[in-house]
Formats: structure tokens, C-alpha cells, sequence
């Protein structure tokens, strides 16, 4: 092979963006891992506990951008206790040392105190965006930190994270000698923010493209920094409450006519749904809408609100929407990429919601839809079985119905032929949710067809081991696999134990895998962690073996145990 | 269960009750919560009771299928947060919303408007003033307003007026 200059090779990976690509590059050759680990400055880790900050460190010296994600997918459902893990202050404390350059950090579900994002703050003088999604355990005093010591801070994104409001005033924080904001999402945040200074900071920051507000953020307030930044292109209302056909209502609406470059617009916490009209005039230019907070849009002023969506790509609307609404969307919204349909009340039955009819509607009208979230009162093999026909190109097909282990409606039978014709069309899967009931049959399908499939998320659903088995056995990609309540026991467990090491992780939770079967798996993989995660309360001091395991967490890791594992937490 | 249902309705108990205090200082009871809520509610309290005084199995299990439906750990899987803001958000809607009529002498129409989604009589006044263009308004103190249950729970109507009929009417108009 020809000799390149390192220069010249470092050149050439500054054009691989992907960190896949980057990955594969490194396993060339001694030179090329070398010349790539220099030159790499943004890395992804999906499991926190898969290395440690040293070795991280170690491995690649100049990283100037990290995203980190740290519990398990469940523990968005209150599967897993708080006090679990995914701590972010020893990664912090970490780069304080190794990484002065740092510019970006991004964190999922992991655990943030204000004593981190103040050590944050101080430690990397070029630190430039911060996005934390679904964290928890810091307050406003930590983001008062950023605000006040991030001197060239262009981004501070917000997304559905618990923040204690201690209603201090952190949006003044921000010195007047900050200019360089790029992104502000606070639309988590539940308490109030000084309204001053929010305008002033709006005003002084001319690059200002994403502004998501929360909801104590009032229609006049908007009004007003809609005039002082019409270059947005992201915007979250916050409440937007005014009386119709007032002065106010008028402001608005010439506001958002100046706004030319909105494309994406969401929030609208609390709405006159009257007033909706005001926001007519950027609708035909909206690529991304997202009304999944706005309970009070319904019916039909959310039906014609979207009638003016002609170019959204992606929808998220709670199923007050119903079939007809989906239908309208069928119509109207021929560019759609991604759907997502929440739940408005989670725990009602025969709540009017949507059926198969609204996702058959937009299979029909939506070609290019990729990616669904759908959450239902009821489906059947039929619809699913059109749906996979008119969509083959589904990446992410995620359906829940809200009654586990409800059948076919219509036949009685289990879901597996539809979900099967999903798999077997849509052959670009790389994720799928499963709901409804369903045996072996299903599993079977999925270990035939799914072969990109990436992660798969199983509740209530199988017969037996063989179900699991199937998973295992057929598909080759799999990197993340969750079950809740299924009848898969050790011998699942056990029969394919390297098959742990090729995936990022293994969730089971009230199955039938005993404390024997994780001490066996533990004893077979030492690279992998076994972690049995009990109830706070009901710890016995000796279990026997024979016991069956409420919660089971798996993940291959380069460094062993975790040295931060709370009591109630036991790695076999 | 027929018991609280027509103790309600019937004697309307709530209305001719005689009770020391201002109005507006009931519980949330005095808000706009809709009547299917206040009897559930009742219902409950009653189910409460009879159940820890019976042993029936049947009555057991009527009460307990809607209450197990809704307590499968992590179901349906929704993030937390997204739960969250939908519990709070679902006390808002259903105490939202106290809408009076208001009348403007002249004007062929009444409008509505929701007095709660006003912080003080500034804010009043002002949305009253963008809805009725015509007329200017005497000032008036904001105290007394705010979370005014007094002058939110009692005011059932509106009526503006022109200035000089008005006069002798009160202070500060």
C-alpha cells in the first residue's frame, strides 16, 4: 500500500462525519488507528458503564464534543429506581483534566447535579452546547451556572428533563456580553422565568435559529420576541392564551406573518384554540409539528390547523386527533416522514382515541412515512398487513395498544400475522415495539425477516423460550433488547451467551430468569455485567438461587463492575 | 351508591348550606369541576367504606378491574415526564374555565370571557378594552384580584357601562 502522509490521512477522516465510519477506519491498521484516534474530537458512547472516563481519555486524547447516555430505555417508564446510576460527575471531573478543549456535551437519561453543570461551567473556557434529554437531579441553580460562566455558550437544550425550579432567576445569568446563542430550549422548565430578561437576551443574540419556551411564557411575551427575532426557524409557544379577534390576538398574527422562516413549531402548553388562526401564516411552510403537549387543540381546530400543513415531515399529535384526523393527515400531508400518536389519557378504556382505521388512512395517503410511534385502542393482522404494503420503508415501527395482550379485534386471533408482514416487508427495520397479543409464532418472523433490526422492545407477548430463542438466533444486528413480562426463562438466557457481547444491552424484567441463571451467564462472560436491580424494600440477605429475578440488566463493558452501584443493585 | 347520588341532586345541599365565611373560600369543591367528578368522588369514598365493612368478592372485584387496569408498572409506556405534565395538565383543564357573560350597553351582542385567564384587573380591563374598542377605563386596584376566589366565584355577569351612567356607582370608576 501506498505510504500517505499523516497529514494527509487526517484530511481524509476529517471527512468521516459518522462514528461508525471512524470505528471501521481505526481497525485498517496500526497508522490509520493512530492517525484516527488523534484526529477524533466528537465521540458517542450509548452505555456509560461500557468504559470508564479514563480509558475513554486514553484512547482518544483531542475529543472536543461527547454524548453519553446512561440508563437503561426503561427507566422512562419508572422501571428502574432513581438512585440506579448514570452519574455524569465523574465523566465531568474527568475531562476537567484530560479535555480543555471541550465544546460539547450531550447527555440522555443520566444523572446531572448542579454541582456537575457548575464544574462544567468553569472547567472548558470554549464550551459551546449542552443538551440534556430525559436527566434528572439538577435545578435552576445549576443552569444559572451555565448561563452566567459559558461565555461562548451557542446552545442550551432542554428536552423533557425533571428540573427542580427553584425559581431563581437564571435566564438573568446571562451576562449583557452574551450574544452567541444559537439554541435556547427551556420548554421543560415548570416554574417562571423573568420575562425581561428573556426579550433582552432574544434581542442581543442575532443568531438566534431555535427558541422553545415554557409554558409560564405568556401570547404577549411571544408577540413581542417574534418581532425581535423573525429569523427563527425552530419555535416553541409557550401559553398562548389571548382573546380572539383582540388587539393582542391581531399582534400576533402580523408577528408570526413576519416570521418567514419558521419550519418547526411545537409547545402550546395552554391554548385558546380560537386563537389558533394567529398561526396560520407559517403553517404551509412547517416541516416538523409537534402538539403532543397541547391537549387543548382538538377536534376540529386541530384538523384545520393541519389542513395548512401541506409540507410537514414530521407530526406528533396526542389521539384526541382520532381516525379523522389521521385521515385529514392522509390528505393533506403528502410529505410525511415521521408520525408519532401519544396517548391524551393513558389510563381510560374505550376512550375515543385511534383505531387501525387512522394508521390504515395513512399508510394510504403518507408514502414516504419511516418512522411511527402509534398508541391505540385496538388493531388488527388485516390493517397491519396493508400498512406493510403501503409503507415498505418503515426504519422505526413502534405500536402500542393500550390494553396489553388485546388480540385482532375483529378475528380474535393474535397479532403475529401482523407483525410478521411488517417484518417481512419493511426489510430497512432497524427498530420495533411489539404490543398486543402475540406467541412464538411472532418471534419466529422476526428471527426470519428482521435482519437490520437494532433494537426490539417486547411486553406481555410469547409463549415460551423458544419465542426468545427465535430473537436471538435470527437477528444479526441486534444491539439492544428489552422484555417485560414474557415466559423467558434461563434456558433462553443461557443457550447463546456470546450472542451479550455483540449488543450494547439485555433488559428483562418479570420474566422467568432465576438468580442461578445470572450467576451462570455472570460466571461464562466476565466482559459483561450482570446486574440484578431489587426492590428497595425487599432485599432478602441470602436469596436462593431458585428465585426468580424481577429486574435483569445486561451490557458488555471493558471495566468490569461499576464502582457506584447502589446496594439494592447486585452485580453477579 | 343511590344514596349519594340523590343526596346530592335532590336536596342540592350545597347550594342552601349555611356556612360562616366569605364566598370563594370553599375547597376545590367551589370551582368549575364537572358533576360526574364530585360523584365519582362521593362514590368512592362511599366504595371505601363499604368495602372495608363487607367481604364481598364481588364487589371487590367490580371496583378493583378499573383500578388494576390503570396500575401496571410502566404501562402504557409513556415517559415519565409526558405522565407527568398530563396529570397536572388534565387538574388545569378540568377547573379551567370560568366563563361569564358580559354585555356592553349599545353593542347588538354579549361576549364571553374566562376570568381565569386573567392575572388582575389590569389584565381584565384590558382584554375587556381590546373587545370593546370604544371606551376608556377609569383605573382600578389590582389587590383583591389575584387568585380572587371572592370576585372570580361570585361574579356571574358583566355589564359595561357608559361613564356617565356610571357615576354614584363606586369609587375609582
Amino acid at each position: 500500500m501506498m505510504y500517505f502522509p499523516e497529514e494527509v490521512l487526517e484530511h481524509v477522516f476529517d471527512f468521516l462525519s459518522s462514528h461508525r465510519d471512524r470505528n471501521a477506519a481505526s481497525l485498517v491498521c496500526k497508522s490509520w488507528f493512530k492517525v484516527e484516534r488523534w484526529s477524533r474530537h466528537k465521540v458517542f458512547i450509548g452505555n456509560c458503564y461500557a468504559i470508564t472516563p479514563e480509558r475513554l481519555i486514553k484512547r482518544f486524547p483531542k475529543v472536543r464534543s461527547l454524548s453519553l447516555k446512561g440508563k437503561p430505555h426503561f427507566a422512562d417508564f419508572n422501571l428502574v429506581p432513581h438512585e440506579w446510576g448514570g452519574f455524569v460527575l465523574p465523566w465531568i471531573e474527568a475531562m476537567a483534566k484530560s479535555y480543555p478543549g471541550l465544546e460539547e456535551l450531550r447527555l440522555k437519561r443520566m444523572v446531572v447535579s448542579d454541582e456537575s453543570l457548575e464544574l462544567l461551567s468553569r472547567a472548558f473556557p470554549n464550551f459551546k452546547a449542552l443538551v440534556l434529554v430525559s436527566c434528572e437531579g439538577f435545578t435552576t441553580d445549576g443552569l444559572a451556572s451555565i448561563a452566567a460562566n459559558c461565555r461562548f455558550l451557542r446552545e442550551l437544550d432542554l428536552q423533557e428533563n425533571d428540573v427542580d425550579d427553584h425559581r431563581g432567576h437564571w435566564l438573568c445569568r446571562f451576562p449583557d456580553s452574551c450574544t452567541s446563542l444559537v439554541s435556547l430550549n427551556f420548554a421543560c422548565l415548570k416554574g417562571e422565568v423573568n420575562l425581561g430578561a428573556l426579550e433582552r437576551l432574544v434581542a442581543r443574540c442575532p443568531n438566534l435559529r431555535s427558541l422553545r419556551l415554557n409554558r409560564s411564557v405568556p401570547a404577549e411575551i411571544l408577540c413581542k420576541i417574534l418581532v425581535k427575532a423573525p429569523q427563527l426557524m425552530d419555535l416553541g409557544a409557550g401559553s398562548c392564551i389571548l382573546v380572539p379577534r383582540s388587539d393582542s390576538f391581531t399582534k400576533l398574527t402580523s408577528a408570526f406573518l413576519n416570521c418567514a422562516s419558521v419550519k418547526s413549531l411545537s409547545g402550546f402548553w395552554e391554548v385558546t384554540p380560537r386563537c389558533l388562526p394567529a398561526v396560520y401564516p407559517i403553517c404551509s411552510k412547517l416541516t416538523s409539528l409537534n402538539l403532543s403537549y397541547a391537549p387543548a387543540i382538538q377536534g376540529n381546530d386541530l384538523i384545520k390547523l393541519i389542513r395548512h400543513c401541506q409540507k410537514l415531515q414530521r407530526l406528533w399529535v396526542l389521539d384526541c386527533i382520532g381516525d379523522k384526523g389521521l385521515a385529514v393527515v392522509a390528505s393533506t400531508c403528502k410529505e410525511l416522514q415521521e408520525l408519532r400518536v401519544f396517548p391524551s389519557d393513558p389510563y381510560v378504556g374505550g376512550n375515543a382515541g385511534v383505531t387501525e382505521e387512522g394508521l390504515v388512512s395513512v399508510s394510504i395517503g403518507c408514502p414516504k412515512l419511516h418512522s411511527l410511534l402509534y398508541f391505540c385502542q385496538q388493531m388488527t393482522n388485516a390493517a397491519l398487513t396493508t400498512v406493510a404494503k403501503n409503507c415498505p420503508r418503515f426504519t422505526r415501527f413502534r405500536l402500542c395498544i393500550l390494553d396489553p395482550k388485546r388480540p385482532d379485534h375483529m378475528t380474535s386471533q393474535p397479532l403475529d400475522e401482523g407483525f410478521g408482514a411488517i417484518v417481512q416487508s419493511c426489510k430497512d427495520l432497524r427498530r420495533l415495539s411489539l404490543s398486543g397479543l402475540l406467541t412464538d409464532q411472532v418471534f419466529l418472523y422476526i428471527g426470519m425477516y428482521a435482519e437490520r433490526l437494532e433494537m426490539l422492545s417486547i411486553a406481555f407477548a410469547g409463549d415460551s423460550d423458544k419465542g426468545m430463542l427465535y430473537v436471538l438466533n435470527g437477528c444479526k444486528n441486534l444491539r439492544k433488547l428489552e422484555i417485560r413480562d414474557c415466559p423467558f426463562g434461563d434456558d433462553a438466557l443461557l443457550t447463546d451467551v456470546g450472542k451479550y457481547e455483540t449488543m450494547r444491552s439485555l433488559w428483562m424484567s418479570s420474566c422467568d430468569v432465576t438468580i442461578r441463571g445470572c450467576k451462570v451467564l455472570a460466571e461464562k462472560m466476565p466482559r459483561l455485567n450482570v446486574e440484578i436491580i431489587n426492590d428497595k424494600d425487599l432485599i432478602e440477605e441470602t436469596p436462593d438461587d431458585n428465585q426468580k429475578v424481577e429486574k435483569m440488566y445486561v451490557y458488555r463493558t471493558l471495566d468490569g463492575p461499576r464502582k457506584d452501584a447502589p446496594e439494592f443493585v447486585w452485580t453477579m | 351508591m343511590d344514596v349519594a347520588v340523590r343526596y346530592e341532586t335532590d336536596l342540592n345541599i350545597k347550594a342552601t348550606e349555611l356556612r360562616l365565611g366569605l364566598p370563594g373560600t370553599y375547597s376545590s369543591e367551589a370551582q368549575m369541576v364537572p358533576a360526574t367528578k364530585c360523584k365519582k368522588r362521593v362514590l368512592a369514598d362511599i366504595v371505601d367504606e363499604r368495602r372495608s365493612k363487607s367481604n364481598s368478592m364481588e364487589d371487590d372485584d367490580e371496583e378493583a378491574k378499573p383500578a388494576t387496569k390503570a396500575q401496571i408498572v410502566g404501562w402504557p409506556p409513556i415517559r415519565s415526564y409526558r405522565k407527568n405534565s398530563f396529570q397536572a395538565r388534565k387538574m388545569d383543564v378540568e377547573g379551567a374555565g370560568i366563563f361569564v357573560k358580559v354585555s356592553m350597553d349599545g353593542a347588538p351582542y354579549l361576549r364571553k370571557i374566562d376570568l381565569k385567564a386573567y392575572k388582575g384587573y389590569g389584565e381584565l380591563l384590558k382584554a375587556l378594552g381590546d373587545m370593546f374598542k370604544c371606551f376608556t377605563i377609569g383605573e382600578l386596584s389590582e389587590k383583591g384580584y389575584s387568585g380572587s376566589d371572592m370576585f372570580i366565584s361570585s361574579c356571574r355577569r358583566m355589564r359595561v357601562m357608559k361613564g356617565s351612567e356610571a357615576r354614584g356607582l363606586g369609587s375609582g370608576l
